[in-house]
């Protein structure tokens, strides 16, 4: 009975994950990567999505102090963000990140740095959900 | 009757997996683990023939294990490209053989013919999926299992082309004795 309810909840938060646009199939064929001997492969590799990505940001936010901004040098910067969301499924962080590369491709410096608070929300509003959704997940 | 000491039914598939993403080394690591390769992961083109040059060692014999039967490279690297890399690939006589496959968050079909028309096996969208791999596999299986049949039957035709009763002199071994 406990077990059912945690399950149920367990589902409840990632079916709303889908819903809400912050993840998608990505994450599912993560999942689907996850057996007995590797039962915490998702959470590693979003732990290493999240240590990797801070670095970035810190690279990102240096290169936004220097004007003129080197708009080369940023669109590098959310290609690589950009794939490493893609790859675990975050579908929200990769839509900023394709915002921030239109910007740069404008060489919109205001519409970079707007670009990029949003992409920093997204990044840590994901954080915590997946978190959540970790915590209630080992609790199974 | 010699054995052939290629059985793939018998060995795994040994691919060396190429990208300069901590991130997706682990996801491609792990997508070729789980379909039953055996994974080698460099973070760079430089790094990849590094590791494939150790197969120009005269002593090769020896190391039959390290033997790579596909390599699988990101294409936007720093330094070496993965479409740099392909090219030293197909353009080298020991490794020429070797399928590449080049993995690319970008679907940009210049990119794509470039790819191919340089010698790529294919060419994969990322993020890179476990039907992506199952594919590749069966195709290089496949690939394999006719190299061996074209091989045993060349070994067929040579055996017809001797005496009748060959199979019943003493194998090559014994006569030099």
């Amino acid at each position: 009975m406990e077990q059912s309810h945690i399950k149920k909840q367990i589902n409840f938060i990632k079916n709303s994950l889908f819903e809400q646009g912050y993840l998608d199939e990505q994450f599912i064929q993560l999942e689907d990567l996850q057996d007995d001997a590797n039962p915490n492969f998702v959470e590693e590799i979003v732990t290493s999505f999240y240590s990797d990505s801070t670095r970035l940001i810190r690279n990102v936010e240096n290169a936004l102090e220097n004007y003129p901004l080197d708009f080369c040098k940023l669109d590098d910067y959310m290609h690589q963000f950009k794939g490493s969301s893609s790859s675990i499924g975050a579908k929200k962080v990769k839509v900023e990140c394709t915002h921030f590369q239109e910007c740069c491709k404008a060489r919109n410096s205001q519409g970079c740095i707007r670009a990029f608070q949003q992409m920093k929300q997204e990044h840590a509003t994901l954080k915590r959900k997946l978190e959540a959704y970790f915590q209630i997940s080992r609790n199974e | 009757m010699e054995t052939i000491n290629v059985c793939t039914n018998a060995r795994e598939l040994h691919v060396l997996a190429v990208d300069d993403s901590n991130i997706d080394r682990k996801v491609i690591e792990r997508l070729l683990k789980v379909s039953s390769f055996k994974v080698t992961v460099v973070d760079s083109g430089s790094r990849a023939l590094q590791y494939l040059g150790l197969e120009d060692d005269k002593n090769s014999a020896q190391f039959d294990d390290l033997k790579v039967n596909l390599i699988m490279t990101d294409y936007s690297m720093p330094g070496m490209t993965g479409f740099e890399l392909l090219k030293k690939i197909k353009n080298s006589s020991a490794l020429k053989e070797i399928p590449v496959v080049i993995m690319s968050s970008e679907n940009i079909l210049t990119r794509i013919d470039r790819c191919l028309e340089e010698g790529a096996e294919d060419y994969l969208l990322k993020p890179v999926k476990l039907s992506d791999v199952r594919r590749l596999k069966d195709s290089i299986l496949k690939t394999e299992g006719d190299e061996i049949r074209q091989i045993q039957s060349h070994k067929r035709k040579r055996n017809d082309n001797l005496s009748p009763a060959s199979h019943l002199k003493p194998t090559p071994k014994l006569a030099r004795l």
